[in-house]
């Protein structure tokens, strides 16, 4: 049996993107593989770990539990869309490496897309809506500690009007 | 960790969806929020040769008040419904249960249809279906039939639902009296994975407190999410206080035919199942109580 394909039409970090994918192409494959949007991380592939969530009209959701042919029409913003325009990282982005809210890496950018999204609805979040926000998502390395504290510093900081160091 | 092969097709209605499932029939399945059935492509425990996806079509999306029922659309997201405060103060239960489902990742995903039919038997709004006796509006190419709960689920992940049916809506009982109270609860290894066991009451009580009226249900302790009847029925007339709660749910286990796996044995269950049941019922009296009082001040 032939490979099925279908026609899309992606818009990520506000770039739109046509193309023709295998219709089981995963969209964190899609992310990877197609557009080489290596930031979004893939871990366990089915829903559990959440390395790979992206933001999808601007709810955060797992991207390995989307195929790439669900997302025709929609927007998606990849880790790589939450930096500055000019490429430095976000308030919130510094403020994972200022409190050390990373180790190896993997899960930072399912945290950073997780705990972005609460910062945009919820802009002082206590410890617990972080921890809760972030309870979809797996990291091994930190304890979580580090990245509460990394969230809470971020947004001391935008509150005051004091995004960078 | 990658699906097999599958045709696609994106339904813009709810007529298109069923005439691809008339086409297709038991080789094509309907892709709602896809965080059940996505994770079981992956593992290649399901290999639709067909995939439909109902995201799209709007009039999944409606939710409604429909006099004494309150009708959910079947690809509404378990985000919105969770945040819709107007069915959370008519039908409080779905609410409660959606506090125990996934992460907000999943959520926003999710579809209130899709975690029905999927049908697992710890998952929470199969439970509270169950228990608040909601019917499923299915329809297939040219006729449309409704299903009540008790019927709706009959094995671990089976349904009603045919090859050739769609779920279009959900059903929800409303009870309008003033003094209604209901209460959700559950063990899990950690929130948000699925219960060990769940419970969930409602309960309608009179100016003098006592009950006239009272629903409860078990899930995760059996093949379906239960609906404990006679139970619920042996409180009527009484004042619902601990100590009739703690004699009514003594006799549990004989809903239940729980399993024993690494989290729980089958004797846990049961004991668990009677915990949380005698625990429910008591916030969801308390919760009545509050009810009351708030419509009189």
């Amino acid at each position: 049996m032939n490979e099925p394909k279908s026609s899309v039409c992606i818009t990520v970090n506000g770039v739109e993107h046509r193309c023709e994918v295998p219709t089981r192409l995963s969209l964190v494959d899609f992310l990877r593989e197609t557009l080489r949007l290596t930031g979004t991380h893939v871990g366990c592939e089915h829903g559990i770990c959440g390395a790979c969530s992206v933001i999808l009209d601007g709810d955060p959701v797992r991207s390995c539990l989307m195929f790439a042919v669900q997302a025709d029409g929609h927007s998606i913003t990849t880790v790589e869309g939450l930096a500055n325009a000019d490429g430095s990282m976000s308030v919130l982005q510094d403020s994972f490496c200022e409190t050390h809210g990373l180790q190896c890496g993997y899960c930072t950018p399912g945290m950073l897309v997780a705990t972005h999204s609460l910062l945009k609805t919820n802009p002082n979040p206590s410890a617990g809506e972080i921890r809760d926000a972030i309870s979809g998502n797996l990291c091994r390395c930190t304890g979580y500690q580090q990245i509460v504290d990394a969230v809470q510093l971020a947004a001391r900081r935008v509150a005051a009007g004091n995004g960078n160091r | 960790m990658k699906a097999a092969i599958f045709e696609y097709a994106r339904a813009e209605s709810i007529a298109q969806a069923c005439s691809l499932l008339a086409e297709h029939g038991a080789d094509a399945k309907l892709l709602a929020g896809g965080q059940s059935l996505v994770p079981m492509m992956a593992m290649r425990l399901a290999r639709p040769a067909w995939l439909i996806n109902v995201n799209e079509i709007a009039e999944l999306k409606s939710s409604r008040r429909d006099g004494a029922v309150w009708v959910t659309g079947a690809g509404l997201r378990q985000v919105d419904v969770e945040r819709d405060g107007e069915l959370a103060r008519a039908v409080p239960l779905i609410r409660q249960g959606l506090y125990w489902v996934g992460h907000i990742q999943t959520k926003n995903r999710g579809t209130v249809g899709g975690s029905l039919v999927h049908a697992d038997p710890s998952a929470e709004l199969p439970l509270v279906a169950q228990a608040l006796g909601a019917s499923f509006v299915l329809r297939r190419n040219g006729s449309e039939r409704t299903v009540a709960a008790a019927d709706f689920f009959q094995a671990p992940m089976v349904t009603a639902t045919e090859p050739d049916e769609c779920l279009a809506e959900v059903r929800w009982p409303v009870w309008q009296g003033e003094r209604v109270g209901s209460a959700f609860d559950e063990l899990s290894i950690r929130h948000g994975d699925y219960a060990i066991v769940a419970a969930c009451a409602q309960v309608e009580v009179d100016s003098a407190g006592r009950c006239v009226r009272a629903v409860l249900g078990i899930g995760g302790a059996a093949s379906v999410p239960v609906s404990a009847e006679a139970i619920a029925r042996s409180l009527h007339g009484t004042q619902l206080d601990d100590t009739t709660i703690e004699a009514a749910v003594e006799s549990i286990g004989q809903y239940l035919d729980p399993g024993s796996d690494v989290h729980a044995t089958a004797e846990y269950r049961v004991h668990l199942a009677r915990v949380l049941a005698a625990r429910v019922l008591r916030r969801a009296r308390d919760h009545a109580a509050g009810m009351a009082r708030g419509t009189r001040a």
